[in-house]
């Protein structure tokens, strides 16, 4: 296949960048989208250009650092997967395809099309964890019994990779369904009960501090969730910092 | 109230109560206004009856002033907050392809509602605040009947009524079942609420548009 790209270029946080296009040729359907960015970029560096910068690490969908909106949308036009998980197979033989970084004032170009998302990180300093005493009389977490349902219910929260996709979708850049995957998986659990006002109050104020954008209820982050992290979760997240900002 | 500004989700939740309480208004004022398709002397009297009461004109009428001024103003502040948010705009962006048109485009719909209760305003509220408490005129328990009808004789108006409550259809269509949302409630009861929202969202301004063309069409014969 012959592929038309139009890719962000961005020389460091500082500049100001620009869509330049490129040809690749030789793709395969079997590739994956990456691949097809690795065979752009030795073709550059061999023409002696300098390569796309782009973040990857796992290629298996489980790190969360392939940030890349492709065609307008994260992760590219498929539902469920990483842009790393993406196949050429999903495109034709002389599509032209758009790739820019993931867009939220919070966070900020690095170069190309990698972006700094540390604000999730401090988001998660916020409280997303649970205070253990580890000094060795650390109770066993099984010996507490956790009805199955709230259990699957903080596992599925949990599986959130942190990989931005809900801001990036969302017309405000809205974290929510991000803090609110990391509020849920402890707050559905009697161990994450005990912190469970102050985390959330602690991290919906990270968040806000980051700058990222008010939710009105689109549903388009719940969509592009590479994990299918729900809506369900937001809600509760909202009643969570409701009646911890009653209590006080 | 600055500390509430400075919270996504109160923010969120200020959005979310105000707009349900405007809903709950609008059910209301469907209900007086269907009544002057149905019987006029009960619109003249509980037209009347609304314009008269103390409770009614001086304490609901400024809580629903003030309801609709906060809904609108942190609708606004929220749409300027969530631009920002965004920093360097996308070159292609696809919202249809996970979102629906109408809860992208809250702002639009709610900006037409602002420009249509502009005219609504103008059209019975300010003429009601000279007739009474400017001109000073004495009480009349019939004229409004003839003064609501009269109103929807220029097709103009009609229209633009009526274009109106297709706006406010959209916006209702999105807004009150995210209303629940942003309340925190999403559970098995939820699927009922967004069918709810979508009769509520249809019948209220459709019933709306009808009692305007009704009038259009049925002017009083002098
Ligand atoms: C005066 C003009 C109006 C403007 C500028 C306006 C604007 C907005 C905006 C920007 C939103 C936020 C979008 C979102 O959160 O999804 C919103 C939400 C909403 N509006 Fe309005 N609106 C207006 C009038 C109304 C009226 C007359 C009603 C009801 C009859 C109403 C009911 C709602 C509801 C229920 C919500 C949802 C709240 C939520 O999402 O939590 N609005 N409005
Ligand atoms: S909620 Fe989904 S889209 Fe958002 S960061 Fe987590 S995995 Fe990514
Ligand atoms: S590279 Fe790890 S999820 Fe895509």
């Amino acid at each position: 296949m012959k592929i038309y790209l139009k890719i962000w270029r961005q020389k460091d946080a500082s500049s100001k960048g620009k869509m330049v296009d490129y040809t690749v040729e030789g793709i395969e359907g079997d590739m994956s989208f990456l691949e097809m960015l690795d065979i752009l970029n030795e073709e550059l560096i061999s023409q002696g250009e300098e390569p796309i910068e782009f973040d990857h690490d796992c290629r298996e969908g489980i790190c969360g650092t392939c940030s890349l909106q492709i065609n307008g949308r994260p992760h590219g036009p498929d539902t469920r997967i990483t842009a790393c998980q993406l196949h050429m197979r999903s495109f034709k033989d002389g599509d032209t395809i758009t790739i820019e970084p993931f867009r939220a004032k919070a966070f900020p170009v690095v170069k190309d099309l990698i972006i700094d998302r540390s604000a999730f990180d401090r988001i998660q300093q916020a409280g997303g964890y649970i205070s253990v005493n580890t000094s060795g009389n650390t109770v066993d977490a099984n010996a507490i019994p956790i009805e199955k349902d709230k259990a699957d219910h903080s596992f599925n929260a949990a599986t959130c990779i942190g990989c931005g996709a809900c801001v990036a979708a969302c017309k405000n850049a809205s974290a929510m369904l991000f803090t609110s995957a990391k509020v849920s998986q402890f707050a559905l659990l009697p161990q994450g009960r005990v912190e469970a006002a102050d985390r959330v109050l602690n991290m919906v104020r990270q968040m806000d501090i980051e700058g990222f954008g008010n939710c009105t209820n689109t549903g388009a982050c719940e969509v592009e969730c590479p994990k299918g992290i729900s809506l369900e979760n937001i809600a509760r997240m909202n009643r969570e910092y409701l009646s911890a900002s009653i209590k006080g | 109230m600055s500390k509430i500004i400075q919270s996504s989700i109160a923010r969120k939740v200020v959005m979310a109560l105000s707009g349900i309480f405007l809903v709950l208004f609008l059910a209301l004022h469907f209900t007086i206004n269907f009544t002057s398709v149905v019987s006029p002397d009960t619109f003249n009297e509980l037209s009347h009856f609304m314009g008269y009461n103390f409770i009614v004109q001086f304490i609901m009428q400024p809580i629903l002033i003030a309801g609709v001024v906060i809904h609108f103003v942190m609708g606004f502040v929220l749409e300027i907050q969530n631009n920002r948010a965004r920093g360097v705009k996308y070159v292609q962006y696809k919202g249809s392809a996970n979102a629906p048109w109408v809860s992208r485009n809250m702002i639009i719909s709610g900006a037409v509602i602002l420009a249509f209760l502009g005219l609504h305003f103008y059209d019975f509220w300010i003429h009601e605040m000279a007739y009474k408490y400017i001109e000073a005129n004495p009480e009349d328990p019939t004229r409004y009947y003839a003064e609501t009808v009269e109103k929807f004789a220029p097709f103009w108006r009609t229209l633009l009524y009526v274009l109106s409550f297709g706006l406010l259809s959209l916006h209702l269509w999105h807004g009150f079942a995210s209303s629940f949302q942003t309340m925190g409630v999403n559970n098995k009861y939820t699927p009922s609420i967004v069918n709810f929202t979508k009769i509520y969202a249809v019948a209220i301004p459709l019933g709306f548009a009808f009692i305007a063309i009704y009038h259009h069409f049925n002017p009083i014969i002098h």
